[in-house]
């Protein structure tokens, strides 16, 4: 997979060009390290805006009674502070650092979508710059991170912040799950021979599952974020409680992505600690397979676990007592890491340097985190801390002392291969004490101040006893971390200038990103290195100590799939969990018999209009054309395969036909419901029939282009018997299509669930 | 005095549980955090001075399951005695088999507004806001409904339990109880708009006796013809020519709209505008003047009174006793 622009970068190292011509091929680029650094260099700029915002909340809260913010000025400050570090800072910084270093630690030439890749983070790229362009219009978001409903309904928020908010977010996440699926077809696929799955770096292993979290969770969040955009926009009622809908569905969509978002934040973190600190105590990672595994037990556990978000909804006492265990038992596999890493260090010959020294801030501060933690899984006592400072201090814990703390020890660790250079130690040690300092004292008094009783998100409060003090503490801290963050950039600026130059492999290190030059050439590798451990550089510069001679790992055996295959696959994957959410919604909207304990049931509110409307018969002849339409697909693959080009286009063609007479029958049935004064917002049997059926319907057009495009292909003669595998590839999502027509057809026509 | 670390300072058996939990929870974190920070710290001081190559140690399950059990052990202990406390919590009365709930039960309705509390005792029919009256009583438990009439407020006072979100269209239930007479400060904790940081409230736990006074008083009507002196009469013919009855009530008048506080006891309350600044007159005069100034973005706009019509309104609404 070459990116193409080989020799153009071959010619900016003979001769300096001009600055625009460099900036356009930073632009076009496809290549998988510069794309890293162009996420790496955005986020960053994003970690400052945050910062900033964040510093202008301390100084809001250094006094009581303070006036140096009006209340909608600190409200937006929140909102946007929590949206742009954990979807404009953790995302993209961890999506640069896979993107940079994922090729490079399995001995790849690049990923395996270099287009895809590019357009992920162009999307980002302009998804956050959407989302900003809101506080030219006067209106930031102001409904917080999570936006609860009804809080975000045009209601309560009638102007554009939310909007800009909603768009940003899908924007967004269009590019996160198509960088997700980059990175997942990339580990799955083009690992250099020799590396079998049980041998990559756990930093790789790490990024495979965040990239099935991503690929799994992101669409929880479209689906809440389709249906609030529908409400705002079409005047629907999915959220709205007096007429019918739920201030609660939304929070459960948003948790059971949000949860998991805490994981795909955290798990790179730990795979980064799992590089720094076997190098740094020279010694191999103690209990590989135990991390592991235990990151396969959080990734499942994480989709279960939502609710603890929500233990003051009142969910009932079996809900609250399910989601506490399920939340208890994620700090096994969590403490079985921090044993892991706490053994690798045990015996080992440390070489205490600024990395290091931000790992093991990583370890304590993020015990700390995961403790408090166990202290929400005990529901009785979230019910007391949650929604205060406590639970603020508790996330920071985990997301800086944890996260943060991580990428600066990555920083260090990885520096010298992105630049040739070393970042300078003592400056380094500075930043070190500088962060360790203002961060436990931003964020250790919070702990109290939950307990004296200071709720999140007030933008000032009364002079009680020991607040103003505390809160001053907390601002002083915060001062400490923007000191600390100069303190790196400068860092990073001497060092690109004068600093050590780095060679290879400075450390010594085990993993194969060490073994090329720094920075590593456009095509990574001269030669890519026999594969034989978990650490074959290691192994290279210490053949008597070769890890193969005393640890054997499954040998590799050669398997390696098909790339658009791999792809089609989680892509439907992740839009199956979206259409999933969205029938949920159904059923939960259009079944009378569900009236859970607590929730007010008044029949006069659920929907007149039902299921009873649709004309099932005629929907259901229109059903088989799309059914029929996959029988004939499978025929065209058929012919495709053995060559028959012009029974190839014909059957081809007739899938197109079937799909679009399919089409043709919901534009007949829409017509139909509307001019009969039923639309979207009429109430819930119509908003949720119109958004399940309206976004399958769109998927179906997509599908019926890329059935078109394969035709055309077809025609020119493009499409040959060996590119069947590209044709499967869309089969495969034209197969799911369908899947999900019959699952809606049994579900909103027949009735079924219900 | 309130507390100064209230969720340390229970006053209720149910607070007193939760503070118990959360105790055992901390020590059991201390005792942790104290074993891993020293394995690390020890790793660190004895590595540092190592200089050969270490031993190349790649695991071994044995000692992973042996660790294994601290956590395990821990975890299902957590589990059981959560779990006992939270169906010892649980305040959601009988549920009859037509999935109805009994309503009788409920001593109390608290629901949410942007941004103040409505307070209502459905058996005695008495209303008030941001302030709830209990009998200190250690074996009497107010059963609370919360909800909310617009978006999602939290109910929560840390010296008497737990919280729970106010939620519109949803019926929650909590318990209220004090132990001993005091007063008890209460927060919205979930962030609810331009004022979520003044929507706060007290419980004033009382005596039995001081209670059912409270009560009776409460209760009566208020706009008894009572004799009003010129300037509050004065007020009173404002009040109504004004828009202030098309939010506000005042029992006995045509006042009767539920936007806003119910004023019919407005005088004997502490505290305005949900927490913001003491009842008094001078203070009542000050918020009248322009409430968005004190609290901005409240719903009670700026009427740009005259200073006369001001001082009419204060001498009528401190006559609301």
């Amino acid at each position: 997979m070459t990116t193409g622009s080989v020799e153009e970068s071959q010619l900016t190292m003979l001769e300096p060009q001009p600055t625009s011509t460099r900036m356009l091929d930073w632009v076009s680029t496809l290549d998988h390290k510069r794309i890293g650094i162009m996420y790496i260099l955005t986020a960053v700029f994003y970690l400052a805006v945050g910062g900033f915002e964040a510093l202008l909340m301390r100084i809001q809260l250094a006094f009581p009674n303070n006036t140096f913010l009006s209340p909608e000025m600190f409200n937006q400050l929140f909102t946007m502070h929590g949206t742009t570090m954990v979807f404009l800072v953790g995302m993209p910084v961890l999506t640069g650092f896979a993107n940079y270093f994922v090729p490079l630690m399995i001995g790849a030439r690049d990923v395996a979508f270099p287009r895809l890749n590019s357009f992920g983070f162009w999307m980002f790229f302009f998804g956050a710059a959407l989302l900003h362009f809101s506080f030219l219009t006067g209106s930031a978001p102001n409904a917080g991170w999570f936006s609860y409903v009804p809080l975000s309904s045009k209601a309560y928020s009638s102007l554009q912040g939310v909007d800009y908010w909603i768009i940003g977010l899908l924007i967004m996440g269009i590019g996160s799950v198509s960088g997700a699926i980059n990175i997942f077809a990339t580990i799955i696929n083009l690992r250099a021979p020799g590396m079998s799955l049980q041998r990559v770096p756990l930093f790789v292993w790490m990024m495979l599952m965040q990239a099935i979290l991503i690929i799994l969770a992101l669409p929880a969040l479209n689906s809440a974020l389709a249906m609030l955009l529908i409400d705002r926009w079409l005047g629907s009622a999915f959220f709205d409680p007096t007429r019918g809908g739920s201030a609660v569905l939304w929070q459960h969509y948003f948790w059971i992505f949000g949860h998991p978002e805490v994981y795909i934040l955290i798990l790179p973190g730990f795979g980064m600690i799992s590089e720094v600190i076997p190098v740094f105590s020279r010694k191999p990672i103690y209990g590989y397979t135990f991390i592991a595994a235990s990151s396969v037990a959080i990734v499942l556990l994480g989709y279960g676990v939502w609710a603890h978000h929500m233990f003051a909804v009142g969910l009932g006492m079996y809900a609250d007592i399910f989601f506490a265990v399920g939340s208890l038992l994620i700090a096994i596999p969590t403490g079985i890491k921090v044993f892991n890493w706490t053994a690798t260090l045990w015996g080992g010959e440390i070489k205490f340097n600024t990395s290091l020294h931000f790992a093991i801030a990583f370890l304590l501060q993020f015990v700390i985190g995961g403790l408090t933690g166990i202290m929400f899984a005990a529901v009785p006592i979230d019910w007391q801390l949650t929604d205060t400072y406590f639970v603020v201090a508790h996330f920071h814990y985990v997301l800086i002392g944890g996260l943060v703390f991580a990428l600066f020890s990555a920083a260090y660790y990885w520096f010298p291969k992105m630049t040739g250079r070393m970042l300078n130690e003592r400056i380094g040690i500075l930043q070190f004490w500088l962060w360790v300092l203002g961060f436990n004292m931003t964020f250790m008094v919070q702990h109290f101040l939950g307990m004296m009783g200071m709720p999140r998100r007030v933008y000032t409060y009364a002079d009680n006893p020991g607040w103003a003090l505390l809160n001053g503490i907390a601002t002083l801290g915060a001062v400490f971390m923007a000191v600390g963050t100069l303190v790196f950039l400068w860092n990073i600026f001497k060092s690109l200038h004068s600093g050590k130059i780095a060679g290879d492999n400075p450390w010594d290190a085990f993993t194969l990103e060490w073994a090329t030059t720094s920075p590593p050439p456009p095509e990574n590798f001269p030669v890519i290195p026999e594969v034989k451990s978990r650490r074959p550089v290691w192994d290279i510069n210490h053949p008597e100590y070769a890890d193969w001679k005393k640890e054997k790992t499954p040998e590799d055996k050669g398997r390696r799939g098909n790339l658009a295959k791999i792809a089609a696959w989680s892509f439907i994957a992740s839009e199956a969990v979206f259409f999933l959410l969205l029938l949920v919604a159904y059923v939960v909207f259009n079944t009378k018999l569900m009236a859970p304990v607590g929730e007010a049931s008044s029949p006069e509110t659920l929907s007149d209009v039902t299921s009873s409307v649709l004309d099932v018969k005629r929907t259901g002849i229109f059903s088989l054309f799309l059914i029929t339409s996959s029988l004939t697909f499978w025929v065209a693959e058929r012919f495709l395969k053995a060559g028959k080009k012009s029974a190839f286009v014909f059957s081809l063609g007739l899938t197109i036909l079937l799909g679009i007479i399919f089409l043709g029958g919901q534009v007949w049935e829409y017509t139909g419901l509307l001019s009969n004064g039923i639309s979207i917002n009429s109430d819930l049997f119509s908003a949720t029939f119109f958004t399940v059926t309206g976004f399958h319907g769109i998927h179906v057009t997509a599908g019926v282009i890329a059935l078109f495009v394969m035709l055309l292909m077809g025609l020119k003669g493009n499409l040959s018997s060996e590119k069947t595998h590209v044709f499967g590839a869309v089969g495969v999502y034209w197969h799911f299509v369908d899947v999900v027509w019959i699952a809606v057809f049994g579900i909103i026509y027949l009735g079924l669930l219900q | 005095m309130n507390s100064v670390i209230p969720v340390l300072d229970p006053a209720s058996p149910q607070a007193e549980a939760i503070n118990d939990l959360f105790l055992q929870v901390l020590l059991i974190s201390a005792v942790v955090f104290a074993i891993v920070s020293g394995l690390i710290l020890i790793a660190i001081s004895r590595g540092r001075r190592r200089d050969t190559q270490p031993d190349q140690n790649f695991g071994s399950e044995r000692s992973e399951i042996f660790w294994m059990i601290g956590p395990v052990v821990i975890v299902i202990w957590l589990v059981a005695i959560s779990a006992h406390l939270i169906i010892t919590l649980n305040a959601i009365p009988e549920v009859a088999p037509d999935g109805k709930i009994n309503f009788d039960d409920v001593d109390l309705i608290v629901t949410g507004h942007q941004w103040w509390w409505e307070v209502k005792y459905p058996k005695s029919g008495v209303i008030t806001a941001n302030e709830i009256y209990l009998p200190a009583d250690k074996d009497k438990k107010f059963r609370v409904l919360v909800t909310s009439a617009d978006v999602i407020h939290s109910f929560w006072v840390a010296q008497l339990g737990p919280k729970i979100d106010a939620i519109p269209g949803r019926d929650n239930f909590i318990w209220l109880q004090a132990s001993k007479p005091g007063s008890y400060q209460g927060r919205c904790s979930e962030y609810c708009g331009a004022q979520h940081a003044w929507m706060n409230f007290k419980v004033y736990a009382v005596t039995k006796e001081e209670f059912q006074q409270w009560e009776a008083s409460e209760k009566q009507a208020t706009e008894q013809p009572r004799l009003l002196s010129p300037l509050a009469a004065a007020g009173k013919k404002y009040f109504f020519q004004a828009t202030c009855p098309r939010c506000h009530t005042v029992q006995g008048t045509a006042a009767d709209a539920t936007i806003g506080p119910d004023l019919t006891h407005f005088a004997r309350r502490k505290e305005i505008g949900a927490g913001v600044i003491e009842n008094t007159p001078a203070n009542l005069a000050l918020w009248l003047k322009n409430p968005q100034a004190l609290k901005p973005g409240c719903k009670m706009p700026d009427f740009k009174l005259s200073e006369t019509n001001l001082k009419q309104l204060v001498a009528y609404l401190e006559t609301l006793k």
